[in-house]
């Protein structure tokens, strides 16, 4: 990464935060209509200790919710990658599970599980966004040129071998594209569960108590301080997509 | 046991289609000797990269037998090699990965360094030194293709099988490949088939050119080649060479009128 790459989206970030700034100072907005980037820090300040608290324990479930998501999502790929009959059964019955708003599903697993906060949270973090990974991993294996195959096979390879050494490794640069969409995705799952059925954990409880106590400066910086988590582990994959997929990305203008 | 090292006998082979059985070869005879290269042409659709599956062992034939050195094709070999119209280098693999790919699947008595030397002898050999450590989107069609047939000698197969490996390239760099085959063939001697459009590249490259009728393809005629010496370019102009070139064209013909008379029958 060179300082190009570093200081152009900082750069935009503290574009962006000024023009937030000018357009409520201009509307003369008072901060229970839209609260502006200068009440941000005294509720950091305020609040400083909830946040790391809270924080961690939507990172914590975000996190694990998204591993989840990886290892079912690559298993379920991998099933419908190398089995026609498999992708014909189950591609409807995962399209209509995705079609459901997880929103109306929350109470659901909410009652189901009653009391097992952070399992629920989890659950509903990994329900989310393992269908991106799935969907990807299929269409990476289902679209492997038979010749590909066929320079294996022919030296008498076992489709394991074929797994690992071809389809496996072709089939990343598809996968961490998913991943990135499923990042996102997961931690809209964890605020579901933390607004929607209140446990008094996460930063969706802090983003609720804010909204009882009518903070709305508290409701931003929570707003804040999700993207800044998203934009952190955003980040993460990439850095792994580099590491692991680095040859699919090609020199502009190649 | 026959003295020849490639013996297809009498195959019949049928693909099922939802439309019944579509028949794709029908009477196919080749025989390759041990050292010698065969091409086989034949008009498009007429089941030549079929007989390359059969040969490489990854599908049986309905009817008819396969031996390869002997044996009896069921299945796989590893003492096959081949390369393809598409080079199929794995993206994420340096060139000299890929070449040593082979190596890591068929059981060899080469060392971790003998094997990369003989990998990178070969990419030498073909014109590639000094490009082992790119990746395949850093080279031309043509590097990639240099590359693929080393990863397709790489491990000594007896059998090389070549579908159209240089059908993708343009006349020029085609014409770079067909020597540096030449030089291949006499620093690692191999027996092999090549599928090819292109006629010219059969009598430059074979010593032994196969024509196939039109679908089902049965063996229709076989011309020895004698260019003989270091070939060149050059002897492709000769009036031998024009002579040949006309009597495989009308071959050609001939196996497409019976294609389209077929067609009409139906």
């Amino acid at each position: 990464m060179n300082a190009r790459q570093i200081f152009v989206p900082i750069a935009a970030i503290l574009l962006f935060g000024l023009l937030w700034e000018l357009l409520v100072q201009a509307n003369d907005w008072p901060d229970y209509v839209m609260a502006s980037p200068s009440d941000l820090p005294p509720a950091y300040a305020q609040y400083w200790e909830l946040f790391i608290i809270m924080g961690w324990q939507t990172l914590w479930r975000t996190v694990v919710g998204l591993l989840l998501a990886i290892a079912f999502g690559v298993l379920l790929g991998m099933v419908m990658g190398f089995s026609k009959l498999m992708r014909d059964a189950l591609y409807p019955l995962l399209v209509g599970f995705n079609a459901i708003p997880k929103a109306t599903v929350v109470p659901i697993v909410a009652l189901l599980f009653v009391g097992d906060h952070n399992f629920n949270t989890i659950l509903i973090a990994f329900m989310i966004s393992f269908f991106p990974i799935a969907v990807s991993v299929s269409i990476g294996l289902s679209t492997l040129e038979p010749e590909y195959r066929d320079i294996l096979r022919s030296l008498g390879a076992s489709q394991t071998t074929i797994f690992w050494k071809i389809a496996l490794p072709k089939t990343l640069p598809e996968f961490f594209g998913a991943l990135k969409v499923a990042v996102t995705l997961a931690f809209i799952g964890t605020n579901l569960m933390e607004i929607v059925s209140p446990h008094g954990r996460g930063l969706g409880a802090l983003f609720d108590s804010g909204k009882t106590n009518s903070d709305y400066p508290l409701m931003f910086a929570v707003l804040i301080a999700l993207a800044l988590m998203g934009i952190l582990l955003y980040y993460v994959v990439v850095a792994l997509e580099k590491i692991f997929a680095g040859w699919a990305e090609r020199s502009p203008g190649s | 046991m026959s003295e020849n090292l490639i013996e297809i006998k009498g195959v019949r082979h049928a693909y099922r289609t939802k439309d019944g059985p579509l028949p794709v070869l029908d009477g196919l005879e080749l025989q390759v000797p041990e050292g010698g290269f065969a091409a086989v042409v034949g008009p498009s659709g007429c089941g030549k990269s079929t007989l390359t599956r059969l040969v490489a062992g990854l599908m049986k034939p309905d009817e008819g037998e396969v031996w390869l050195h002997g044996e009896l094709v069921k299945g796989p070999k590893s003492t096959v090699g081949m390369a393809f119209q598409n080079p199929v280098l794995l993206e994420w693999r340096t060139i000299l990965q890929n070449v040593m790919l082979p190596l890591e699947i068929v059981p060899t008595k080469l060392s971790k360094r003998e094997q990369e030397e003989r990998a990178r002898r070969l990419l030498s050999l073909v014109g590639l030194e000094g490009f082992e450590d790119k990746r395949p989107s850093e080279l031309s069609g043509g590097m990639r293709q240099r590359a693929s047939l080393c990863r397709s000698i790489v491990h000594k197969p007896e059998v090389l099988i070549l579908d159209e490996p240089f059908g993708a390239l343009d006349a020029f760099t085609r014409e770079d490949l067909w020597q540096t085959m030449h030089k291949v063939k006499a620093e690692e001697p191999f027996t092999g088939i090549l599928i090819t459009h292109d006629l010219r590249e059969s009598i430059f490259l074979a010593d032994q050119v196969v024509v196939l009728s039109g679908r089902p393809a049965r063996t229709q005629y076989v011309m020895d080649v004698h260019l003989t010496g270091d070939r060149d370019i050059e002897h492709l102009y000769t009036p031998e060479s024009a002579e040949a070139l006309n009597i495989l064209r009308r071959q050609i013909q001939i196996a497409q009128g019976r294609s389209s008379a077929d067609e009409a029958a139906e």
